[in-house]
């Protein structure tokens, strides 16, 4: 392969090593966005093939499960991607202070959603309802996948919801240091994207498990 | 490129202790030797623990190791070799030493990143080591860790399935570096149809690391939740279903075929042009037969099944897929043989692994129909057929790959050049030990042996005992040729640029380059291959 090397392409052609590619930077987030979808993906298979199996079992489960308390936490969530969808907006319009009361808010969204969660489970735990016990061993062995599928699916979204406030409480830190300010917000947009997954995935969640009875 | 000012290589430290330059380097050809290091330490673990297991094998009966010691031999053999070697292999050791220079790019898109997927590989691999030493013993799985059996044995099952999804993180990262660095980062007039073969098979791969691993990073994460639970995800007890495992299992690890072996096609890509000093036929037909394979390479999972339950038409229809793969490989092995026509050959040492690749990966891929056809694979599934098979494609083609690119790259990454008479005997004697082991295998399974079995039926002996000899000398030719790249590393003779005048960006930098590569971003005109 030969080179064009002349020295009028020099000075068009020389790139810092350390340049900024928003765009590849973008473009990286969103190629871990879809491991993480596939991540849920694996588990979203299984629970179809388990309630193809089941149908019986998996409804009786299903009517088990607080749709007040799923709802409200859907609402929960769907706001606060709103919010820190406009705390993005904020900042790319030089506001950092209102910027960071929105990432306040879509933090203390999150700590409200996990809240919830720890009630819900914590009612379910009360009642002996959980792998091992004898309540649990009596039940048919779809409900108990069912169950099972429960605390697994949700569990694992609910440390994505921690990791999710954490980024954004990070994301915090450098919006207060002025890292991140109108003319450089990329990080803030990947914790947002990374926010919307967040949401995107209890959105499935929410009617697989507490609505198709 | 020529450089007129003399710049520092990039084994320069910089006035920092040597071992603090290194682990907190970014430097993507820093990163790429530190896997290189690694790799080859865990490769010699695999080895050793192989070559116990074809010893224990000389004559049936008790000779070296109790029945439970070889179930951990060959599921810790296993793990080693495709989690810690073939899996990383490539793309991790020269896909980072090579890809930015292939490119005209002073490093990867996020080397940072780079350097965490090294140390997550190395803590999988650390956990992986540690099942030998803690709790109750390695595991005796398998490395495909099937259920009932895996949430039920008493052995470390729960620690190499939690190394085995830490080495999947690492994987993703390195994919998704790969992928960003090829899209954002080719130097100006890079083109996509003007990339080198090998960035192509990079690009394929990554795609696959990257869409592939999480689903099984899911499973193996629902295995260690069963184990430590209790709850029924796989077990049919409990009311789950082992074979949902199976399919899981392999969604994943079918296209990891691919990634083990498609880097190692682009790499005999490089290789071939350069010998031949030929333009190579075809490159559009190998660039898209690279992601053709990862593309069909998702769809054929279910053919590692087709003994374990599964509907008549399900099975016909992996295996049609299956025989589908069969033609962008074929496409590739083609195209090679016609740049070859007609080229001046020269029979250098990377130029010989590369030959080696593709008479290997012929028996390898032609011996993969014969299990991918329904009625013979019947017959051979579980046998060690499937085990030649595996080994011809793995070591003879992933393996030999892997060293054509050291012999290849190898003035360009240690600026000196090893001994060619010594480096060709070498592949001699490991080509010819290669065989003597691998191909009894095949013989034998047509026969009847079944795999993973301490044991065998008197009629088995021959074959195995050839197999025996031939892993002596296999690694004989192992130790010859690390003798020749030990020695070439310390004191060989001091290389030249562009010894083998290729026509890559790799080959315009300095040998080794420096820290930054280039001292200025090239721009390109015309595709790679060039040979007039």
């Amino acid at each position: 392969m030969s080179t064009n090397n002349t020295t009028t392409d020099n000075t068009t052609t020389a790139v810092n090593h350390d340049h900024r590619d928003d765009a590849g930077r973008k473009m990286g987030m969103w190629l871990f966005l879809f491991t993480e979808l596939l991540l849920f993906g694996g588990l979203f298979l299984v629970y179809s093939i388990y309630r193809f199996m089941n149908p019986a079992d998996f409804s009786n489960g299903s009517h088990h499960l607080d749709v007040f308390m799923g709802a409200l936490n859907t609402m929960v969530l769907i706001t606060s991607s709103l919010t820190v969808a406009l705390s993005i907006t904020a900042i790319q319009k030089g506001n950092s202070k209102l910027a960071l009361r929105l990432l306040a808010l879509t933090i203390l969204l999150a700590i409200f959603f996990l809240v919830n969660k720890y009630f819900e489970w914590g009612h379910k735990i009360h009642y002996d309802l959980y792998p091992g016990t004898a309540l649990f061993k009596a039940l048919p062995p779809g409900e108990g996948l069912f169950y099972v599928l429960y605390y697994f699916m949700t569990g694992l979204h609910m440390i994505h919801v921690i990791v999710g406030a954490v980024i954004l409480a990070v994301m915090g830190k450098y919006i207060r240091e002025g890292s991140i300010n109108s003319s450089n917000y990329v990080l803030l947009e990947n914790g947002g994207l990374y926010w919307h997954l967040v949401d995107l995935i209890w959105i499935f969640l929410f009617p697989l498990l507490y609505l198709i009875h | 490129m020529t450089n007129t000012q003399k710049h520092t290589d990039f084994y320069d430290n910089e006035g920092k202790p040597a071992w603090k330059a290194w682990l907190t380097t970014t430097d993507h050809k820093r990163i790429g030797l530190l896997y290189f290091y690694s790799l080859t330490v865990f490769f010699l673990v695999g080895v050793l623990l192989g070559l116990m297991m074809r010893f224990e094998l000389i004559s049936p009966g008790k000779d070296l190791v109790e029945a439970q010691t070889y179930n951990g031999l060959f599921t810790l053999h296993g793990v080693i070799m495709i989690f810690l070697f073939v899996i990383p292999g490539i793309p991790a050791v020269f896909g980072n030493l090579t890809l930015p220079l292939l490119l005209g790019a002073r490093d990867v898109a996020f080397p940072k990143l780079n350097l965490l997927s090294w140390y997550l590989y190395i803590g999988g691999a650390i956990l992986a080591l540690s099942t030998l030493l803690v709790g109750d013993g390695p595991p005796d799985t398998g490395w495909t860790f099937y259920a009932p059996y895996s949430v039920k044995t008493g052995t470390n099952v729960s620690m190499a399935v939690l190394s085995a999804f830490i080495l999947g993180f690492s994987s993703i990262l390195t994919g998704l570096n790969f992928l960003t660095t090829i899209h954002r980062m080719r130097c100006p007039g890079m083109t996509w149809f003007r990339m080198p073969l090998f960035a192509w098979a990079l690009y394929a791969t990554s795609w696959i690391q990257l869409l592939a691993t999480p689903v099984v990073g899911i499973t193996l994460l629902m295995i260690v939740v069963e184990r430590w639970l209790g709850i029924g995800l796989f077990d049919p007890v409990l009311g789950g279903d082992p074979v949902l495992y199976q399919h899981l299992f392999w969604i994943y690890s079918h296209p990891a075929v691919y990634i083990m072996i498609l880097p190692g096609m682009g790499v005999i890509s490089e290789i071939i042009p350069t010998f031949s000093r030929r333009r190579i036929f075809g490159y559009k037909a190998i660039a898209y037969a690279s992601l053709a394979i990862a593309f069909i390479g998702y769809f054929v999972w279910g053919h590692h099944m087709f003994t374990a339950g599964m509907s008549g038409p399900a099975r016909i229809i992996f295996s049609v897929l299956t025989f589908l793969v069969a033609i962008p490989s074929a496409i590739k092995v083609f195209n090679w043989l016609a740049t070859m026509y007609n080229g001046s050959i020269d029979l250098k040492p990377p130029m010989l692994y590369a030959l080696g690749f593709i008479f290997l990966f012929l028996i390898g891929g032609l011996s993969g129909l014969v299990v991918g056809a329904l009625a013979t694979d019947v017959h051979l599934h579980d046998t060690y057929f499937v085990v030649g098979h595996f080994h011809y494609v793995m070591f003879g083609g992933t393996g030999f790959a892997f060293f054509a690119a050291l012999h290849y790259w190898f003035p360009k990454i240690f600026g000196r050049m090893y001994n060619i008479k010594h480096a060709t005997r070498a592949f001699w004697l490991l080509f010819t030990g290669f065989n003597v082991l691998y191909f009894p295998m095949l013989v034998l399974g047509i026969m009847g042996m079944p795999r993973r079995y301490y044991d065998y039926l008197p009629q088995f002996q021959i074959p195995n005992v050839i197999s025996t000899v031939g892993s002596w000398i296999t690694v004989a030719g192992l130790i010859y040729m690390i003798v020749v790249i030990v020695k070439g590393i310390r004191n060989g003779e001091k290389a030249a640029a562009n010894p083998w005048n290729g026509l890559t960006l790799d080959w315009q930098t300095d040998s080794p380059p420096t820290k930054e590569n280039f001292d200025v971003i090239p721009t390109v005109t015309e595709r790679p291959y060039e040979y007039k």
